[in-house]
């Protein structure tokens, strides 16, 4: 069990800057997040997009204020639990939080903040009846251990650079591999494009467009798909069905945690962005509030009074007042000390 | 004039003719979104960037466009329910010469 005063929901630039208004306070935190990496989406999706209204930034790289998000926060030791999802928050008789991800990982805190931005990223799903139903039962939307098709019967769809890398991949370990978009051109990086072709050419790979995979067939396992294109319809006999349409943003679990939703976001109280659950905040992108704005300076603004809060609940009856850090400089949990440099007064002597 | 007239069918089939300014840099996503024609979180959820399929779009009418850049179709190329008519929404800025364009927001996958 991870034991924490804040437990931070989503490692993006909100929930990265709590870690660092915590730290003022003396609280520590641990961040949870379903990416493998800190940053959220201005470390997948968009890194090397400029931001430019970070104040006093005229211009910066969402890569780089992730840096340096991370570098302000390292003296207060921020732990991590990266590559996995929180999907379940219980809230004990004495108000302790305990939040499971999807691999089990439990976490406790008096506190939770959720950052969760836009949700987690999903893949895309097709439209296609029993899907679920096959869902691990050889269709997967995501390759985990590519030695499984090894040798393997392999539809793979999609137009992209994913479905385009995978084909290369698994056509190399010999998998016998359809390739069905439902365009007749692929878009991806050059170099993948040339080298489906040439694969293609080998006979190594097989191409199906413009086409669709439109059902599914099998007993307790997948055993064909039906793909339709301009000839009509086709099946094929496979061992597994891989569809790559990219992710998408979804509230995911968070949205079944009995929390206030609206317009797809979680309610909060403007006085220090707390939900309907005492305990339980919500900041930056995920809450919405009349007047609400997704801003990442606004998600920093929230971040700071959500912690006044949270110092109220873990301390209760403690005295504090707001202090400067110019002022009184940084105390970090790792020993280190920050501070402004003292002037340098003389008199004169005559 | 600051407006241009729109014609837009929600994913509802309701149609509505509003007013569009076309000196606020405002992309079709972005009004369609200030109208509230479609619930917030269900449109424009990446921000505008061509990185979510959200505000995919039809046009039905035979205005002139701008050209797809590379990330829009990427984009189309990977969402769902997409046919020749589509767009997205966020990679349309509004100006003058698409007065009286009609479209309708695609169905939320």
């Amino acid at each position: 069990m991870i034991k924490t005063d804040i437990l931070i929901i989503g490692a993006g630039p909100t929930g990265l800057f709590t870690v660092f208004e915590a730290g003022l306070l003396k609280l520590r935190c641990h961040l949870i997040d379903a990416l493998p990496q800190p940053g959220g989406q201005c470390s997948e999706i968009y890194p090397k997009k400029p931001i430019y209204d970070i104040p006093a930034y005229p211009e910066i790289l969402a890569g780089d204020l992730t840096k340096k998000l991370l570098e302000q926060i390292k003296q207060f030791e921020p732990s991590y639990t990266l590559g996995e999802r929180a999907e379940e928050i219980i809230k004990d008789k004495e108000g302790m939080f305990t939040v499971t991800t999807n691999k089990g990982t439990k976490h406790q805190a008096p506190v939770v903040a959720i950052a969760g931005g836009l949700g987690s990223f999903e893949p895309r799903k097709p439209q296609l009846d029993n899907l679920a139903k096959y869902e691990e039962k050889g269709v997967e939307y995501i390759i985990k251990d590519p030695e499984i098709y090894r040798n393997k019967k392999v539809v793979i769809a999609g137009g992209g650079d994913s479905a385009l890398d995978w084909s290369i991949f698994l056509a190399n370990i010999n998998a016998d591999v359809h390739l069905v978009h439902r365009r007749n051109e692929f878009r991806g990086a050059l170099d993948s494009v040339e080298k489906v072709k040439e694969l293609k050419n080998q006979n190594k790979i097989n191409i199906i467009t413009p086409a669709e995979v439109i059902e599914l067939k099998g007993n307790k396992k997948l055993n064909s798909v039906v793909v339709s294109h301009n000839e009509g319809k086709k099946e094929i006999k496979v061992d597994h069905f891989i569809p790559l349409f990219g992710l998408s943003p979804k509230l995911g679990p968070i949205a079944n945690w009995g929390l206030d939703i609206e317009k797809n976001a979680i309610k909060v109280d403007t006085y220090d962005y707390q939900t309907n659950i005492p305990g339980i905040f919500a900041i930056g992108d995920i809450n919405t509030y009349p007047g609400k704005l997704k801003l990442i300076l606004c998600g920093f603004h929230e971040a700071t009074l959500m912690c006044q809060s949270a110092y109220k609940i873990i301390n209760p009856g403690k005295k504090y007042i707001l202090k400067y850090t110019t002022v009184s400089g940084i105390d970090g949990f790792d020993g280190s000390r920050k501070e402004a440099p003292k002037s340098v007064v003389q008199a004169i002597n005559e | 004039m600051s407006d241009v007239k729109l014609k837009i069918t929600d994913r509802d089939g309701n149609i509505h003719n509003i007013k569009a300014p076309v000196d606020m840099s405002m992309n079709l996503m972005e009004i369609i979104r200030s109208y509230e024609l479609a619930p917030e979180g269900t449109i424009g959820v990446c921000g505008g960037m061509a990185m979510c399929a959200s505000c995919q779009c039809y046009i039905t009418s035979n205005h002139k466009l701008p050209l797809m850049e590379d990330e829009e179709e990427a984009m189309l190329s990977e969402a769902l329910n997409v046919t020749e008519k589509s767009r997205l929404g966020c990679q349309i800025i509004i100006t003058k010469d698409l007065e009286g364009l009609e479209c309708e927001i695609a169905p939320e996958e």
